[in-house]
């Protein structure tokens, strides 16, 4: 993983006048032309549109009136709209789907002159935990390419861990952002269910889907939310909350800091030598002022079951739109409306799309409505109100982002059940609603790469980058 | 929690999918699988708890309603597989038994 840059070190050599954007630009564009024939991290590559951008953002500098994020070169999850280019969510259903708007966040990244470089491979539609799920082509993990990157914002992820991007855009349904963020190597960062529109993010699971952000720094992280947190009339789900400056939680230690470690987390089917990291982390958290102490959220083991219900229920619903009439993929020479449907469909969704669409149908079907999904809306409630009382007493959760480290390609591929049992650690948040930061802290014996989980109150992202940037500059990394 | 080959018919006709043999049987065995995995929710007790639909509820949100910029027509069609005067072109769907 040589010649990563992060945004703050090409910052200070473009005020020196050292390089400029156009030159930065072209530099990633080579790397990905180059380097992602191994990775297949990217579906789109955005070169014409990027050089455009760099131009008028070098003038822009001349002029100097350049925004805040001049000079970071970012990935975005092909799930999320960006005006003229195409939008896949890594399905053949939406293979030619061209956006015809920005998505809110896109907006706000151009107008702080952030340099949008390509849109990243991923599981289709966000559904699965690996990234194999893509209609074109499976991501390889850059730390060994016979392993997958996590999903699904596998292709994101890849585009930090291998340098050819220095921050991305990913979508975290279940741990979409933070998985992959922890099988790469590389800071991933889920906010609070609201903190960012999601105008323009095409919907998988509309009550847990969130836009996230994966960086190669804490301090990169914090950047980027700076600029795309905020309410937005265009998503009545976008939050009013305050939003404070970021970068002033970085410089802050963890003296006094109230720190709970849910023992459900550290059970059967974690890994010895993840827990062993985990464990360092803790003393050196302990070590530097703060209170670290076992708590229990009792119901995590039900995050799962309680998860892939409500998750596959909305799935259903908000998939119901591609039906081959408004926009992608229509079987062709079909003169029938009620086939076309079904064969446009048949055709366009691979198989972990149709499993999903499938279970949600059956669990909102007549019958079983309350046994499966207000259950488990009602289990929801319950695991929210675990969390609520263990933040009575911490200021932030810790513990493992996975189970494991990065896993082989085609091992749970025909094994639907464990690769849901992959997203053990992460799908409480969203249900819980609250943000959640991986930290990258360690390798295993095989040199792969291990991820640090913190959770906050709802909003309380400051919190998680605090944490989060505090571990990076106290470890030592291998 | 048993599902049945007529099951999994039934769902994929309400879902708008169509099925070979041999994956109605795949499909059958993984629903039959998840089912009884999320079945242990039937553990809690839930009696009296309050549903979670959304996490950041703060109630309904209200804006005026004003007329603003939309998508032009043409934009708005430039995605679609067939369309026709305007519109989008689907096939015939009257005098149709």
């Amino acid at each position: 993983m040589t010649g990563k840059s992060d945004f703050q070190s090409v910052r200070q050599l473009l005020a020196a006048g050292d390089i400029n954007c156009q030159d930065l630009t072209q530099q990633y564009i080579e790397k990905i032309n180059e380097g992602d024939k191994k990775f297949n991290a990217f579906i789109s590559i955005l070169g014409e549109m990027a050089r455009e951008q760099a131009v008028a953002v070098d003038r822009k500098m001349a002029e100097g009136r350049a925004g805040r994020l001049t000079g970071m070169i970012v990935a975005v999850k092909d799930i999320i709209s960006m005006k003229g280019t195409r939008t896949t969510c890594g399905s053949k259903i939406l293979k030619n789907y061209i956006s015809p708007y920005d998505a809110t966040v896109i907006e706000r990244l151009k107008a702080e002159d952030a340099i949008l470089i390509g849109k990243t491979n991923m599981d289709e539609f966000g559904m699965g935990s690996s990234s194999e799920n893509s209609a074109f082509q499976p991501v390889k993990n850059p730390y060994d390419l016979e392993r997958i990157p996590g999903g699904s914002s596998g292709g994101s992820a890849v585009a930090v861990s291998a340098g050819m991007a220095m921050s991305a855009l990913g979508t975290d349904t279940g741990g979409s952002v933070r998985q992959p963020a922890a099988l790469t190597g590389v800071v991933g960062l889920r906010p609070t269910y609201g903190r960012i529109s999601r105008y323009g993010l095409i919907a998988f699971a509309s009550s847990l889907d969130q836009i996230g952000i994966l960086s190669q720094t804490v301090t990169d992280c914090a950047e980027i939310l700076q600029v795309i947190a905020g309410r937005d009339d265009r998503d009545s789900t976008s939050s009013d909350q305050p939003i404070p400056e970021y970068n002033t939680f970085l410089s802050r230690d963890v003296k006094g800091l109230q720190i709970g470690m849910p023992s459900e987390f550290f059970g059967e089917g974690l890994d010895k030598e993840i827990k062993q990291e985990i464990d360092k982390i803790a003393d050196l958290l302990q070590n530097g002022g703060a209170n670290v102490r076992e708590v229990s959220l009792p119901h995590a083991d039900y995050g799962i079951a309680t998860y892939y219900l409500i998750c596959t229920a909305e799935a259903s619903s908000n998939l119901a739109r591609y039906d081959g009439v408004h926009y992608g993929f229509r079987k062709d020479h079909l003169t029938e409306l009620e086939s076309m449907y079904t064969i446009t469909r048949s055709q366009g969704f691979g198989d972990e799309v149709k499993r999903r669409i499938m279970l949600g149908t059956y669990v909102l079907s007549a019958g079983y409505y309350e046994a499966y999904y207000r259950k488990a809306q009602k289990v929801r409630t319950i695991i929210r109100q675990d969390y609520e009382r263990v933040f009575k007493t911490c200021d932030i959760i810790i513990g493992p982002t996975t189970p494991t480290t990065a896993f082989r390609l085609g091992e749970k591929s025909h094994d639907p059940l464990r690769m849901y049992l992959s997203d053990i650690y992460t799908v409480s948040a969203p249900l819980a609603g609250v943000p959640s930061i991986s930290v990258p802290i360690g390798k295993d014996s095989k040199g792969l790469p291990i991820g640090f989980q913190i959770t906050a109150k709802p909003f309380g992202e400051g919190q998680c980058l605090r944490v989060a940037h505090w571990i990076e500059k106290n470890i030592n990394h291998q | 929690m048993r599902i049945q080959k007529e099951d999994v018919e039934k769902i994929a006709k309400l879902a708008k999918l169509q099925f070979s043999e041999d994956e109605i049987e795949k499909f059958r065995g993984h629903l039959e699988e998840i089912l009884t995995y999320v079945n242990k929710l039937n553990e809690l007790n839930t009696d009296g708890v309050e549903p979670t639909y959304y996490v950041q509820h703060a109630g309904d949100v209200m804006r005026e309603d004003r007329v603003k910029p939309s998508l032009p027509r043409e934009e708005a069609l430039k995605n679609a597989p067939a369309q026709d005067k305007g519109f989008f072109r689907v096939p015939k769907v009257i005098d149709q038994t």
